[in-house]
């Protein structure tokens, strides 16, 4: 197995802060990601996780008084500079959410090309191999294959999480976040996704939420403990949840806190 | 045992309270149902539909040009009223943090109170008076302002029923706002927002005090928007406080013609909402 330490950086936070109002939700982060790697990201609720992780895609600017401080580098270019289109970030920086969030009234083939298309992208040929492609990606393609032009919203929940993976997938961007993917999902489902992360591990860098412990030690190469805004540890999946260097970690690893 | 006896009776006093409100509620809408069922269906011909009014004293004639009208005018006032209102209804729900919106919320809700006489005559001061002219294009006009506030407000409303979790997917997918608005947004509201416009229209079709004063009204056909044009709910008006008996039966088989058209216009819409949800595909 190559040194994971070894693969090139292609996501670093820098003293990364974020606030809603007065509240200070993250506070100064620095951490680097590695190219096709999986990145969980643990810790108690409301421990500024899932904010940290919308930080990383100017998401959380959307929401009404939130605000952001530090730098994040996506290939080594600041997302947060002034110079630089958030539309371009977002594209380059996908995000799959908790809650499966098909789009109304849209097929599952619309659904997955709707970003290319409305990229300006429209020749049907195109469209139908990317959906293709990016559903099978998602393991979803031989569901769905002979029902594309069902409503999106007609499937099931785990089905629809996988959807919205594809669709995440369909504009291409090299960093995937996923928010807490697994959640609304039971174990079956869960299973399914994981498996497929193992996949697209192989073309895209993944950050992921979780609040399943497991999970993060089963699928991800490195893992980042959060608590209250600050990040206590960072390392290796394998280091940290078999050997934690900070006492906080292992307590909350071995279920003593959180 | 005599106090659970006047509990029971007190109890039974209210339920016959409330049944009695409830059918005061329904006994006048059943009467205008079955009066103009009965008096108008019976008044109608095809003449009705086909003829152009006859000379007073003559028999027979018709309010083509009436139906006509009040379709052309409706369909002119929902074209200028629907592109504006949900324009701002979007503004109101989509961009709603500004000082503005407080004030346009405040002027919708202030609008859709405005007597609908008192709208006419803005119209016939703000449009008739400066061309000089009662038109059809007044008309339309007034119609329009009463349209407006029913249809910012529904476009409003149902614009914010959609979850902010789509819009976040939209802007996640590296979509400007403006796309995400319009094709994902809008897009996935768009049968009920027909809903909206349809409330909008049945209502300023059934309007009369707003078109005495623009539109006017006329006993030709006439499909010029700078001239008066008749309308069917001051057909009925004209019709029914004349003192010829025909005039009167045939104001009834208006009344019956304009509440079909409306019922019709309702389900017409209906049929394209399903239509609508049914498509799907690239």
């Amino acid at each position: 197995m190559p040194n994971l330490n070894d693969a090139k950086v292609i996501l670093e936070a820098k003293k990364l802060e974020a606030w809603f109002g007065d509240f200070h939700a993250v506070k100064g982060i620095t951490v680097d990601y590695r190219e096709k790697t999986i990145n969980a990201i643990i810790g108690p609720s409301g421990c500024g996780k899932s904010t940290y992780l919308r930080c990383l895609n100017r998401i959380h600017e959307e929401i009404e008084g939130a605000r952001t401080a530090g730098e994040v580098l996506l290939e080594g270019k600041n997302i947060y500079d002034k110079k630089v289109d958030v539309v371009d970030v977002r594209r380059r920086i996908g995000m799959v959410f908790q809650k499966p969030n098909p789009f109304p009234s849209m097929s599952i083939l619309d659904n997955v090309v709707i970003g290319l298309r409305l990229q300006g992208i429209s020749k049907r040929s195109t469209l139908l191999e990317t959906a293709e492609v990016c559903l099978r990606k998602a393991a979803l393609w031989d569901e769905v294959k002979d029902k594309l032009n069902s409503l999106g919203t007609s499937l099931s929940g785990g089905q629809q999480q996988r959807l919205c993976i594809a669709r995440a997938l369909a504009v291409n961007p090299p960093v995937l976040l996923m928010d807490e993917p697994t959640s609304a999902l039971d174990p079956i489902a869960t299973a399914k996704i994981e498996e497929l992360m193992n996949e697209i591990k192989k073309e895209y860098t993944v950050i992921i939420v979780t609040h399943n412990m497991q999970q993060a030690a089963r699928i991800s190469d490195f893992t980042s403990f959060f608590v209250y805004g600050n990040m206590i540890e960072h390392g290796l999946s394998a280091d940290i949840f078999t050997n934690p260097k900070e006492k906080q970690t292992e307590d909350y690893i071995s279920g003593r806190f959180g | 045992m005599n106090y659970r006896i006047y509990r029971k009776f007190k109890n039974f006093m209210f339920l016959v309270l409330t049944l009695v409100s409830a059918l005061a509620v329904l006994i006048p809408l059943f009467m205008i149902i079955q009066f103009v069922l009965v008096q108008g269906a019976s008044s109608l011909s095809l003449d009705f539909f086909t003829q152009l009014p006859k000379p007073v004293g003559e028999v027979g004639g018709g309010m083509k040009h009436a139906i006509l009208g009040t379709i052309y005018i409706v369909l002119l006032g929902a074209a200028i009223a629907i592109p504006i209102g949900v324009t701002c209804g979007i503004y109101l729900s989509e961009f709603s943090k500004s000082k503005l919106s407080k004030t346009l919320k405040m002027t919708v809700d202030l609008m859709s109170g405005i007597p609908s006489i008192v709208i006419g005559i803005f119209a016939y001061l703000v449009v008739v008076v400066p061309l000089k002219s009662f038109s059809a294009f007044a008309g339309a006009i007034a119609l329009s302002i009463i349209m407006l506030p029913i249809i910012i407000k529904t476009s409003e409303e149902i614009l914010k029923l959609v979850p902010n979790h789509i819009r976040e997917a939209g802007l996640a997918l590296g979509l400007p706002r403006w796309k995400v608005i319009l094709f994902i947004i809008l897009k996935g509201s768009v049968s009920n927002l027909l809903t909206g416009m349809i409330l909008a229209i049945s209502r300023a079709a059934g309007e009369t005090a707003p078109l005495l004063f623009t539109a006017f009204g006329n006993m030709y056909l006439s499909y010029n928007m700078n001239e008066p044009m008749a309308s069917l709910p001051v057909q009925i008006y004209t019709y029914a406080i004349s003192p010829y008996k025909d005039w009167q039966r045939q104001a009834w088989a208006g009344a019956f013609v304009l509440m079909v058209l409306i019922l019709t216009m309702n389900l017409f819409a209906r049929f394209i909402l399903t239509k609508i949800k049914d498509k799907k595909g690239i």
